[in-house]
């Protein structure tokens, strides 16, 4: 009961504070997607660079968010940037896995006769090896959604916008009137809202995975 | 036949390959993969590359449409020089084929189609026709066939919608990398016939590599045999390599059995047959016996009402009738007038009567093939072939065989 007047009293607190949660995480999101299929292009097609990128994304996984947000605060200060910046360097992460793999994936025969009917080298990498590893590419985008919904919440440690500073309120004043509540709704505001992105990703997958490639009809 | 487009040039006609002393050294080799090869491809005539794996005939193919860059040397196509030009520009002007045709597999097959058209800035109108026209020229039912996934066909249509995507926008060249290497041997066997005839409407310049020999002398015009170390071994119609193969590596290439081979080389149509007696159903029996045995003949063969064959009566049996019946034997021995020799041989072999019956394309009846037409027909074919004026293009490696050693980094 408690929680429900909690909830009802401060909605338009709440909702605010999902928006900008999610609005932080699809941003970054939005970012990171660009920024690692630069660097995957950059790199799929060197064994040597590729395996140094996927190095890269599974030691940068296991920096602790926290800490990382802790050490930006000195160059960058509170607010939105240093929350983008780590949200978005955590997103980078899986995505660059993805699509370096999904990339090195394609099947050569299948480039090389792009190149052969005289596609451009730029336009094979559009039109034909991002859509074939586009699959693979939006796994990597869902993983990267649902990791970033969490990192985001810790975020309210440098101040930054979303439903990361009722957890933190919450949990610094533990025991004390509503603190439980703000806690839960804080946790269960960035769990509904990772499965909505989520479902949001997969529509997307829909429209944008050719029919030709998909796995199931 | 031909879409009309404003954007087409009179490109389309087929041209004539010439490859200068190309050369291409890969670094961190000692020996170049291709050593100053002098080749010349003649307008409108399918040209096989075959050889040993390793032998350089891919290499040579990518080099005349500048997916590998040669080393040095020219490259000119008709009285063009295309060596310095535009590598992507140069390849729209080719169509390539490889293994499995290379399709997009997120495209449908409507879309793989119109890929080179589109870039060539053809309007949707004439990209649309073209298409149509091109899976009509494939076998495949265009209305059944534009929308669906290169997933949705077997191998076989997979390779014939390859075959269209490289014709779509004209190319006077057509060049094809083991395309038939994946598919089961009835599919090739029936994908080869299919080329033959695709390539009697449209007289593209075919180069086209492959490893089996038997291959090069079904589909070839010439055939470019090349030595293990990239040197060209023999260049010159299939008839004359099996007749007269220039060395033993090319004897040993060409495997047991030229003589059979040659069979391959020889149509049905080509060969005068023999005129069988022909009865229809309701005739008397006795009446058509002594048509038989007034022309001297053992056999009587019933046609339909169209002239297609529906049995082949002896005399005895025919004996043994009041009246010819319409009872169909499914196990004619038959060959299509298309047919190589060697085809109808095999359908001889099968028959216990030691003949075949030839019928056109509405299946009616031609003729009669026997074993002493065939052989006439062999004796025939190695007179043409020592008679024959020395007619074949130019094919040599300039290079020494002896290459300097290149320091290795």
């Amino acid at each position: 009961m408690a929680l429900l007047s909690f909830v009802i009293d401060r909605s338009d607190q709440i909702w605010f504070a999902s928006w900008q949660h999610l609005s932080l995480v699809v941003q970054s999101l939005t970012l990171a997607v660009a920024l690692s299929l630069i660097l995957a292009f950059l790199v799929y097609n060197s064994q040597k660079l590729s395996a140094v990128a996927n190095g890269l994304s599974a030691v940068g996984l296991t920096i602790p968010s926290f800490a990382l947000i802790g050490l930006l605060i000195a160059p960058l200060g509170f607010g939105v940037t240093p929350s983008m910046v780590v949200v978005t360097f955590f997103a980078v992460l899986p995505i660059l896995r993805n699509a370096v793999v999904g990339l090195s994936g394609v099947d050569k025969a299948i480039v090389e006769s792009a190149r052969g009917i005289g596609i451009g080298r730029i336009r094979t990498m559009l039109t034909i090896e991002l859509p074939l590893a586009w699959p693979v590419i939006l796994t990597g985008v869902r993983i990267s959604a649902q990791m970033t919904m969490g990192i985001a919440a810790v975020t309210a440690y440098v101040l930054g916008p979303g439903l990361g500073s009722f957890i933190f309120s919450g949990l610094s004043r533990l025991g004390g009137a509503n603190s439980l509540e703000a806690v839960v709704v804080g946790v269960v505001g960035v769990i509904l809202l990772a499965f909505i992105l989520d479902l949001f990703l997969v529509g997307i997958g829909r429209l944008t995975i050719s029919r030709g490639i998909r796995v199931s009809n | 036949m031909s879409a009309t487009n404003t954007t087409q040039s009179n490109d389309q006609a087929s041209r004539t390959i010439l490859l200068d002393k190309v050369t291409k050294h890969y670094p961190g080799q000692l020996k170049p993969a291709v050593d100053g090869l002098m080749l010349e491809i003649p307008a409108g005539k399918i040209v096989m590359l075959v050889g040993p794996s390793g032998c350089g005939k891919t290499t040579t193919l990518k080099m005349i449409n500048r997916l590998i860059e040669p080393t040095s040397g020219r490259i000119m196509l008709g009285d063009e020089d295309v060596t310095d030009l535009d590598g992507d520009k140069l390849r729209r002007r080719m169509g390539y084929v490889i293994q499995a045709g290379g399709l997009f597999p997120h495209m449908t097959v409507a879309a793989n189609i119109a890929i080179v058209p589109k870039m060539l800035g053809w309007s949707k109108d004439a990209i649309s026709k073209r298409i149509d026209e091109l899976l009509d020229l494939v076998s495949l039912d265009p209305a059944l066939y534009r929308d669906r996934y290169p997933k949705e066909l077997s191998g076989g249509q997979q390779q014939r919608v390859g075959v269209a995507r490289a014709l779509a926008a004209e190319p006077p060249v057509l060049l094809m990398d083991e395309p038939f290497g994946a598919v089961d041997p009835i599919t090739r066997q029936r994908l080869q016939d299919e080329l033959i005839r695709i390539q009697e409407e449209v007289q593209k310049t075919i180069v086209f590599v492959t490893h089996d020999f038997d291959e090069a002398v079904k589909l070839g015009d010439l055939i470019v045999i090349f030595g293990e170390d990239g040197q060209i071994v023999q260049y010159d119609s299939p008839e004359r390599i099996l007749a007269q193969p220039a060395n033993d590596f090319v004897a040993d290439f060409i495997g047991a059995g030229a003589g059979l081979k040659q069979l391959t080389l020889a149509r049905v149509r080509d060969v005068q047959l023999a005129d069988p007696v022909t009865a229809s159903p309701g005739e008397k029996g006795a009446d058509v016996l002594a048509r038989v045995q007034q022309t001297n003949h053992d056999y009587v063969v019933i046609t339909d009402g169209r002239g297609r064959p529906i049995s082949w009566l002896s005399r005895r049996q025919l004996s043994r009738l009041d009246t010819i019946d319409k009872s169909k034997n499914p196990d004619l021995p038959l060959v299509a007038e298309g047919s190589t020799l060697n085809d109808a041989l095999d359908a001889m072999l099968a028959s216990r009567l030691g003949a075949a019956l030839v019928t056109n394309r509405s299946k009616a009846l031609v003729g009669m093939i026997t074993f002493d037409i065939v052989m006439k027909s062999i004796n025939q074919l190695r007179a043409d072939v020592q008679t024959a004026d020395d007619e074949s293009p130019v094919g040599t490696n300039t290079g020494s065989p002896e290459v300097s050693e290149v320091p290795n980094d």
